[in-house]
């Protein structure tokens, strides 16, 4: 059974996901960047992201997920979030005496590169969420649960 | 707003049947209409950050759970004290329900917005785009206003990815004989 999970699905879902699965990562990237100017924001377009990932795990077996995306490597990449999220809230207290302090030129509204460091956190906080859900999901493709009854 | 009671019903009958079910994966499927129910109520009530957080998770737990509910082998347990655990539950819905009355009454009603004045509220309706220069409100307030409980928020998850590498990790293993010829 599970050598023929590790080769993948069928090849109708390898060929949809190989269509699909751009786009996904596009529009997770969409939310990401645009979180401070439309619904969305880091936690969605994260989740989007690690969906994509899920999607050519689910569609092509493990063996080429992990050659795009290795457990170590989500690891290191949910870590990057944490601290850049947490040096931002420090570098507000560095700057202005304040944490959190929003220590950024506002831009113009409406502007992509507008609202001081709320887009860096939404990226901070995509890279925490995506990279954290996408480790969980390997973690667990990894796990074999043994037989009860086969001993 | 009858919509709204729709899904709400549906949300309650799909919880149910998710709860009482024997087969743990339609119990699973159950619990992912519950979010589907949820997400699309989040629409309704004009919060499109929420529903569409709460679609994106629902998805991904739902194939997380799939995936550790797979082997059908994972029995549930039906023996123990079914009176004595059954009256406990009663007893804790009924404390909650009463607490609940007595605090839902403060309230406003459901869909209206407050007739009290909520002073940190207003100033983010009113302030919000001129102080954080964010057009999109909910993002100035989960990154700016309140970017303390998003802090708190990404421990919660960090520990969470955390303890899952934890308990599900390879390294530490007890290797027995049938799992070594199991991972070939």
């Amino acid at each position: 059974m599970s050598k023929e999970r590790e080769q993948g699905m069928s090849v109708i879902v390898k060929t949809v996901t190989r269509l699909t699965v751009g786009m996904i990562l596009l529009y997770g990237i969409y939310i990401v960047a645009h979180g401070h100017l439309s619904p969305g924001g880091g936690f969605a377009g994260g989740v989007i992201i690690a969906l994509s990932f899920i999607h050519l795990t689910l569609a092509f077996g493990r063996e080429v997920a992990f050659k795009a995306l290795s457990e170590s490597t989500s690891a290191l990449l949910e870590s990057v979030g944490a601290l850049l999220f947490l040096c931002i809230s420090l570098g507000g207290l560095l700057v202005g005496g304040v944490f959190f302090l929003n220590f950024f030129p506002k831009g113009q509204a409406f502007h992509l590169f507008s609202a001081g460091t709320i887009p860096l956190s939404n990226l901070a906080i995509c890279l925490k969420v995506g990279a954290g859900l996408f480790t969980i999901f390997l973690a667990i493709v990894f796990l074999r649960i043994e037989p009860e009854g086969k001993s | 707003m009858t919509i709204l009671y729709i899904l709400l019903v549906f949300m309650i009958v799909a919880a149910i049947v998710a709860v009482e079910i024997r087969d743990l994966l339609s119990s699973v499927i159950a619990v992912g209409a519950v979010g589907l129910g949820l997400s699309v109520a989040f629409l309704f009530l004009k919060a499109p950050d929420v529903a569409l957080t709460q679609l994106v998770v629902e998805i991904v737990s739902v194939i997380i759970l799939i995936r550790a509910t797979l082997r059908k082998d994972i029995g549930l347990k039906t023996t123990g004290a079914r009176f004595l655990s059954g009256l406990t539950a009663l007893v804790f819905v009924a404390a909650i329900v009463l607490l609940a009355v007595f605090v839902f009454q403060d309230l406003p009603t459901f869909g209206a917005a407050s007739t009290r004045e909520i002073v940190a509220s207003d100033r983010y309706i009113a302030e919000g785009e001129t102080e954080t220069g964010a057009t999109n409100l909910v993002a100035s307030v989960i990154l700016d206003y309140r970017a303390y409980d998003t802090l708190g928020e990404a421990t919660v998850l960090f520990t969470a990815v955390v303890g899952v590498l934890a308990v599900v990790r390879r390294v530490g293993r007890k290797s027995e004989p049938d799992m070594q010829g199991q991972e070939e």
